[in-house]
């Protein structure tokens, strides 16, 4: 039907433009609201949802129960949904958009699919067409016929459809997320409003799952806290730690800590349905005796500082220094997640009675410099950098550094550096550079304001 | 009744007196006289850098603090500094922190947006006991850093019994809780053979210290960080050696003597 035919028999039709976008991202919420009956929930396009209850369905009393209260949240978020719950992904779809809702007894798919028409294939037009030409109206009627015959003459992924819709064959949903390694909830009867009391919540549902990991032996690296609102909206804060943990006060802490450094702050609106914690990455840790060894404890401590700043900051602020194989003096030196493993301290310690020959600070790019120097090959008798003019009272070098050949060898082309420790006159001191070897690599060689000395 | 608690004091005091925990000496004898043994350990101390180009004077400074502050014991120094000052200043680089005496993997360094942040962090630093000590860079005249703020410094370092060292730049010196208060500028080092630039030298100005002898003029060194020692060095001037390369001999030693020992120097 074309708009000009609907407003004909609808004048106060209102008209919106599609916007497949906005409606992609709405399935997502309402995708998350559905989280709270099952964490397998997954899209199905275009307008659809599939959620794995297997082992949920008891929760809320049987999968008759479930369907009815997915039903009833979604008629309070002002949608009508049809649902159904079948065996398989592909037989629960045909069934809630082509044939009777309901439950499915189990093993009995094929009895409840085979009377639905053959547009619950959603097959090509041409198929559809020529199936109904051919007198097979039902999904029954084309199940009947031989699949050799089928699959000849309308391909295979119809028939791939067919079996599967039949229960024939089975087939996974792929969860917008994955499967928590451990998952504990608290529902409310009553919507849960009391932020203040958020902590008392978590407290018990924290130290359940470290319970549950406590006896696989396992400590959580990262968890989840997800909060679902009785407007469908969910808030989720996640977090992490260095070490595996099973510290239910540290692991709080940390909740706080993300809770407070949140631009939105938590808002329960109407309230909380569900609050959920989710272990989301766990990893081996023994079983330990906490104050036994001061060493230990101590360590804990510095990670566990380590963990609160991770999640007030962000992880890729709070940093360790991490050193490489190379004479290349900026590749020597990097900067590391301050939890990440570490490899044996190999920084090398500058020889007694020898000046400071590296910089504290370091510029990433070096800074361009207007240098005059005596000879082309000598240190600066002064510089400008930054329109201040320092006049060089001692200089030493040039510290020849080549490039690494060996490495870029494509790239642009990396000179040679001649380095130069350089103190002024008021006792500022500076690591600068000439690149290119002057006459062989170039003839005019830029100096560049690499680092500055304590 | 006060003989017995005298003699008590007493004797606390000597079994107490070689724990590190009352001062920090910074190993420069005039300067530990002054401050009557050194700065306090558990305190909040700031280091004010005299102009933009002395910023890292002034970080440097309070580093070698820090170093004094850690030495012997194996504690991490957490290092909190806004993103602001590495495009001003660089980066901390590594090797340039062993080059001053401390151990790059000893340090956890915290790149934060502001001065707000970098107090934040520097408070949740200073009171976990197992850091050794905290270095809080801030650059400007950074709103954040009031009293009450200093006064939080100052607490966690108390309770924690390690100190904090604030560095700022491009700020004035104002009141606050600190225990210290120095300005720092950089000074001409003590040149080594062939006019090179020597080990990091600094005209420190002692602006304020909380308990200090009373009405006395603020005081101003001229010290030399001796890295191998790990310690502060006095050092003489005279006002001819600011700029030649005349003056820049060893102290108490013959020029002879300092180019025969820096004469096999090499790189590599």
């Amino acid at each position: 039907m074309t708009l000009a035919d609907a407003r004909a028999r609808a004048p106060h039709l209102s008209v919106a433009q599609a916007d497949p976008d906005a409606d992609e991202r709405l399935m997502l919420r309402l995708a998350a609201f559905c989280e709270q009956f099952t964490p397998l929930v997954a899209l199905d396009p275009p307008c659809g949802l599939i959620l794995d209850a297997t082992g949920c369905a008891h929760l809320f009393g049987g999968e008759a129960a479930m369907r009815a209260c997915i039903l009833q949240a979604m008629a309070r978020l002002s949608f009508t949904g049809r649902a159904a719950v079948a065996g398989t992904p592909d037989a629960t779809r045909a069934l809630a958009r082509f044939g009777q809702e309901g439950v499915t007894p189990p093993g009995e798919d094929e009895i409840f699919t085979r009377p639905l028409s053959i547009a619950a294939l959603e097959a090509p037009k041409e198929t559809s067409v020529a199936l109904t030409r051919a007198g097979l109206t039902t999904l029954g009627d084309l199940a009947d016929r031989s699949s050799a015959a089928l699959t000849a003459r309308f391909g295979d992924e119809t028939m791939r459809r067919l079996t599967r819709i039949l229960g024939r064959e089975d087939a996974r949903i792929t969860p917008l997320r994955p499967l928590p390694e451990c998952m504990v909830e608290r529902r409310f009867a009553e919507p849960f409003l009391d932020l203040s009391a958020i902590e008392n919540v978590l407290r018990p549902l924290i130290a359940e799952a470290m319970g549950i990991l406590e006896r696989r032996g396992e400590g959580g690296r990262a968890f989840e806290a997800r909060f679902f609102r009785t407007d469908g909206a969910v808030a989720a804060l996640n977090f992490e730690t260095g070490a595996p943990s099973r510290n239910v006060e540290a692991l709080l802490r940390l909740f706080r800590l993300k809770a407070e450094s949140l631009a939105d702050p938590l808002d329960p609106g109407f309230g909380f349905d569900v609050i959920r914690f989710c272990v989301l990455n766990a990893e081996t840790l023994a079983q330990s005796q906490i104050g036994f060894e001061r060493q230990d404890a101590q360590e804990g401590d510095v990670a566990d500082l380590v963990d609160r700043l991770a999640a007030r900051f962000g992880r890729e602020r709070v940093l360790r220094f991490a050193t490489h194989e190379t004479h290349d003096p900026v590749r020597a030196a990097s900067y590391v997640y301050a939890a990440s493993p570490s490899k044996p301290n190999s920084w090398e310690k500058p020889e007694p009675g020898e000046p400071p020959l590296r910089p504290l600070f370091l510029f990433d790019p070096p800074q361009p410099i207007d240098t005059m120097a005596e000879t082309p090959d000598g240190p600066p008798m002064h510089f400008k950098w930054r329109r201040v003019r320092h006049m060089i009272a001692r200089a030493e070098g040039p510290e020849r550094i080549a490039p690494e050949w060996w490495r870029n060898a494509v790239g642009r082309d990396r000179r040679t550096r001649d380095y130069y420790r350089l103190e002024d006159r008021e006792g500022h001191r500076f690591w600068v550079f000439r690149e290119g070897l002057y006459e062989s690599e170039t003839a005019a060689p830029r100096w560049f304001l690499h680092g500055l000395f304590a | 009744m006060t003989q017995p608690l005298a003699s008590l004091r007493q004797s606390l005091a000597c079994a107490y007196s070689a724990v590190p925990s009352e001062t920090i000496a910074l190993g420069a004898e005039s300067l530990d006289r002054r401050l009557g043994g050194g700065i306090l350990r558990a305190g909040l101390h700031e280091a004010y850098a005299e102009t933009a180009a002395d910023a890292p004077a002034a970080t440097g400074f309070a580093l070698a603090l820090a170093r004094r502050a850690l030495a012997g014991a194996e504690k991490p120094l957490l290092w909190a500094r806004p993103e602001a000052l590495s495009a001003e200043s660089g980066a901390p680089y590594p090797p340039g922190l062993a080059d001053i005496g401390l151990d790059p993997a000893a340090v956890a360094f915290i790149r934060v947006r502001d001065a707000k942040e970098a107090l934040q962090a520097g408070v949740e630093a200073g009171r976990c006991a197992t850091v050794g000590a905290t270095l809080i860079e801030l650059f400007g005249e950074a709103r954040a850093y009031d009293l009450t703020a200093s006064r939080r410094l100052a607490l966690a370092a108390a309770t924690a019994g390690a100190p904090i060292f604030v560095a700022r730049v491009g700020a004035s010196p104002a009141p606050s809780a600190a225990a210290s208060r120095w300005l720092v500028r950089a000074a001409p080092s003590r040149a080594l053979a062939a006019n090179a630039p020597g080990s990091a030298a600094f005209t420190i100005f002692l602006l304020r210290q909380r308990g200090g002898a009373a009405g006395q003029e603020s005081h101003e060194w001229r010290v030399e960080w001796n890295r191998d020692r790990g310690a502060f060095e006095d050092r003489t001037f005279d006002a001819s050696s600011l700029s030649g390369p005349v003056a820049s001999l060893p102290v108490g030693g013959t020029p002879g003597e300092g180019a025969s020992q820096r004469a096999g120097r090499k790189f590599g």
